[in-house]
């Protein structure tokens, strides 16, 4: 294939014959790119790369868009060539989506997380359909020896005022001798064909049907299979190892220690794990050896210690509460979760004298290269990543540690080799969602309003627990936003809308208290607290309060909020990373026990750039919700986890969803993200509910083994 | 090690391995039939589903030895070309989001259907239970498990 470069304004677009002919075109737009990750999580930290659209157009009018995001489970792989193909005004049937490897000089911001490739690709992508389509239509103009202006587009073709038309394969070759515009015209959303319809998942008949998709699915001939025996608790390390046993058993390879790992090299994955069993390693204290137990009595003394970082710090506060006529107190504790995405933990190395290969599924690839080129003293240019579909994410595939493992031990052995991680590897070997403890307090003064508000959150490897910038903060005059944060050998990462995802629960279901006590209604009492923060702001606001109050009054509308008798309703709604959901979860006594029948949920993410894919967003971050808050906790003994498989540590399951409504706000604004954004208002919406069907207030998660819960059987009804 | 021949989608496969080998593992290290996937080990995920002699079974906890000259279907055996109406009914629903799952989802639902064609909501239920979708895509699995019963046969 050539290549021939030419720089147009700030974009740097390539342009070149392939190799059956027909027109290739990527660009890279060398836009600076910000927070990736709503969160400051420890072990997590951002990887920028630049950005690259790309599109084939063959002869024979197959389309090819690639997609360089992981996809692991959002959708990405398809929502993103729609936006391509939409510009392009590209017949959809004749689109073909491959996956892009990771090529930092094509694409940028490759990764999967803080929902954000869509609000950064959007623009990008199209004018990648754009400026194909203002070529081909050139090109068109040119045989045709007509105006280019002249001409409009269909479904794949170019077509003449005289109804003539071309096919964009049979114009593909003479479109790529062209020079690039430097400006094209973006279609007005209003005329979108293909953006805001149900598009089915690309991958859907590869899925349905078995093939090889995921890291666990990469054999090649010649690889070996590796387990890597870790420390099994936190704060330990290896003293000493016998290996005897395991090395004569039929099958094993080797058996090779680095760092704290034993790796147990095989032919195959079954003789590794029966290897494993009677592999002898002793481990030694090298740390702080924490608890659960340590954990419940940390929390308390970190709560009232007196110094604590201010992350914001608004008015007089200890006058308002000196002032109030009544003061409301409350505190909420998230357990550590387990990211446990269904495709455990694996990633394939093959460290060669002249270069590294690197396969398998990761949400940051140019991570994993950065990582192991500085890990091995390698250039990184002379590593590859190529990525397979993932099976889950939620955060867990952010961090390289599982592709750094397999690396090193490549090179140790000198082979190819598929590092395979057990379920209960997963579940003890750390980057959890961490613990967290908050207390709310509020003052009110003699007519209910909300004159002061505190803030306190300590957390186990949280970094910041807090979003000091949210909801209600520029509502209350006298505001305090602390944070404590506990250093602990027990690893933690970024797990689906971090720190949100249990902070928004406990924001919650505090208003919804605080609004009983000021004697209103819960939607009221917010929407009151964000007319408030429009006319009168204090200090920065950082959400949009007009999205804000449409997501609020749209859900309400949708769920008839106040008006169903038979029903105890639950009010949530949150804003994360760049989007806005509320949610009304509505829970009927039956027999004297609560069941939660439903949730209704209005979002505004924006634009909908697939209604399929969207609403099964919102569907899935409700139930992911809704399971990790009945449902979910990682305990500590002796710096060990003490849930290692689904036998103790419960995910959600069918029989144990409600049935979700989905409504979007329709606003014409450019997408906003919606991988996270669904997820962190259900834990509210649904202790909320509880409370009003049952004067129960839920106060830790998970919710089925609280105190409070004790002799209550929550169903749920799909 | 030992010799064993299965029958697998409707051929016969001659594999050497150990006799405590799950058939998970014989399908994917030693058969190259990787549709049927790892998710737990112990039988609580139902990833690893595939049909013994038309039953939904977990291979993950199923030893080779056990297996005899019981018929095994995996997911690249459910149809030929992909399109068992328990397949088709899933693409129509668009099922999937990371799709780890849904070879297991697929297979059960299968197994259900080819037992009771009609099943009731609760019948479903039951057999959908043993499950897990970490992604969170039960709904359109019931929708997808009603439209392929009204698509038996």
């Amino acid at each position: 294939m050539e290549t021939i470069t030419k720089t147009s304004r700030r974009d740097f677009l390539k342009l070149g014959i392939t190799a059956g002919g027909g027109l290739m075109l990527s660009f890279n737009l060398n836009d600076s790119f910000a927070a990736i990750l709503n969160g400051d999580i420890k072990t997590s930290t951002a990887a920028t790369v630049d950005f690259n659209s790309y599109l084939a157009i063959s002869p024979d009018d197959v389309i090819t868009i690639f997609s360089p995001n992981p996809e692991l489970g959002q959708n990405i792989k398809t929502s993103f060539p729609m936006v391509v193909a939409e510009e392009l005004d590209a017949d959809w049937k004749k689109v073909k989506v491959a996956q892009a490897a990771l090529d930092v000089k094509k694409y940028d911001r490759q990764l999967t997380g803080g929902s954000g490739a869509v609000p950064h690709s959007w623009e990008r992508l199209r004018k990648a359909g754009a400026t194909a389509r203002q070529m081909l239509i050139e090109a068109a103009a040119k045989k045709w020896n007509v105006a280019a202006s002249t001409l409009t587009t269909n479904n794949g073709f170019v077509i003449h005022p005289n109804g003539t038309k071309l096919s964009y394969g049979a114009l593909a070759t003479d479109a790529a001798t062209l020079t690039v515009p430097a400006d094209v015209k973006l279609k007005n959303p209003k005329d979108f064909k293909l953006i805001g319809t149900a598009v089915a998942n690309v991958d859907n008949k590869e899925m349905i049907t078995g093939k090889p998709l995921y890291g666990l699915d990469f054999y090649r001939e010649g690889m070996l299979h590796a387990m890597i025996q870790r420390p099994p608790s936190f704060g330990t390390k290896i003293k000493s190892v016998d290996a005897t046993a395991a090395k004569a058993l039929p099958g094993i390879v080797d058996v090779v220690t680095f760092k704290n790992n034993v790796a147990i090299v095989g032919k195959s994955t079954w003789e590794i794990m029966k290897a494993r069993k009677v592999l002898k390693v002793e481990y030694e204290n090298a740390g702080n050896i924490e608890s659960t137990t340590d954990h419940d009595k940390l929390f308390k003394e970190l709560l009232d210690k007196p110094e604590a970082t201010v992350r914001r710090k608004d008015g007089d506060v200890e006058a308002a509460f000196k002032n109030a006529a009544t003061v409301i107190k409350r505190e909420y504790q998230c357990p550590f979760l387990s990211h446990a995405p269904m495709e455990p933990m694996n990633f394939f190395a093959h460290v060669k004298a002249d270069g590294v290969e690197l396969i398998g599924p990761t949400q940051t690839p140019d991570r994993a290269r950065m990582a192991t080129a500085q890990l091995l003293g390698i250039a990184p240019e002379k590593i590859t990543v190529e990525l397979t579909r993932l099976g889950g994410g939620f955060g867990r595939r952010l961090q390289a540690d599982y592709v750094l493992e397999a690396a090193e031990l490549s090179k140790l052995i000198n082979a190819p080799v598929k590092v395979t991680w057990s379920r209960e590897d997963d579940m003890m070997g750390g980057s959890y969602r961490p613990a967290v403890r908050y207390r709310f307090e509020a003052a009110l003064d003699a007519t209910g309003n909300m004159i002061g508000y505190k803030l306190r959150g300590v957390g186990i490897n949280a970094g910041n627990s807090t979003r000091e910038d949210n909801f209600p903060s520029g509502a209350v005059e006298n505001l305090l936003i602390e944070s404590i944060d506990h250093q602990s050998p027990i690893t933690t990462g970024a797990w689906r809308a971090p720190i949100t995802n249990f902070l928004a629960f406990a924001e919650q279901a505090f208003l919804d208290e605080v609004a009983l006590a000021a004697k209103k209604d819960p939607v009221q009492f917010r929407l009151e607290l964000l007319d408030k923060a429009k006319q009168s702001p204090t200090g920065a606001i950082k959400y949009d309060i007009d999205r804000t109050k449409a997501v609020i009054n749209l859900a309400a509308e949708k769920s008839g909020w106040g008006k169903k008798k038979n029903l105890a309703q639950g009010f949530s709604v949150y804003f994360s990373h760049r989007s806005y959901v509320a949610q009304v979860a509505e829970v009927e006594m039956v027999n004297g026990n609560p069941v939660l029948k439903k949730i209704i949920a209005a979002s505004d993410c924006g634009i909908v750039i697939n209604l399929s894919g969207a609403k099964q967003q919102v569907v899935g971050g409700i139930v992911d919700g809704l399971g990790h808050a009945l449902y979910g906790q990682v305990t500590f003994k002796d710096g060990a986890a003490e849930q290692r498989n689904f036998n103790n540590y419960r995910l959600i399951r069918y029989n144990e969803v409600p049935q979700v409504e989905v409504h979007f706000v329709d606003n014409g604004i450019d997408p906003t993200g919606l991988g996270e954004p669904a997820l962190p208002p259900t834990g509210g919406a649904v202790a909320n509910a509880i409370f009003k069907a049952t004067g129960k207030r839920l106060y830790n998660q998970p919710f089925t083994l609280q105190e409070e819960m004790k002799g209550v059987k929550l169903g749920q009804k799909m | 090690m030992a010799a064993y021949s299965i029958n697998v989608n409707g051929e016969t496969k001659k594999v050497d391995v150990a006799s405590d080998t799950p058939l998970l593992w014989v399908l994917r290290d030693a058969l190259g039939l990787v549709g049927t996937k790892y998710g737990c080990g112990i039988a609580q995920c139902g990833a690893c589903t595939v049909h013994l002699n038309g039953t939904a079974v977990r291979s993950c906890s199923l030893p080779i030895s056990a297996i005899g000259t019981s018929k095994i279907i995996t997911i690249e055996g459910l149809s030929k070309e992909g399109d068992h109406p328990v397949q088709q009914a899933w693409q129509e629903v668009d099922v999937p989001q990371c799709g780890y799952c849904q070879a297991g989802q697929i297979m059960s639902a299968a197994a259900l259907l080819a037992k009771n064609p009609k099943p009731s909501e609760e019948q479903i239920a039951t057999a959908m239970n043993g499950n897990i979708c970490r992604c969170g895509t039960y709904h359109r699995i019931k929708e997808a498990v009603v439209l392929a019963s009204s698509k038996m046969k």
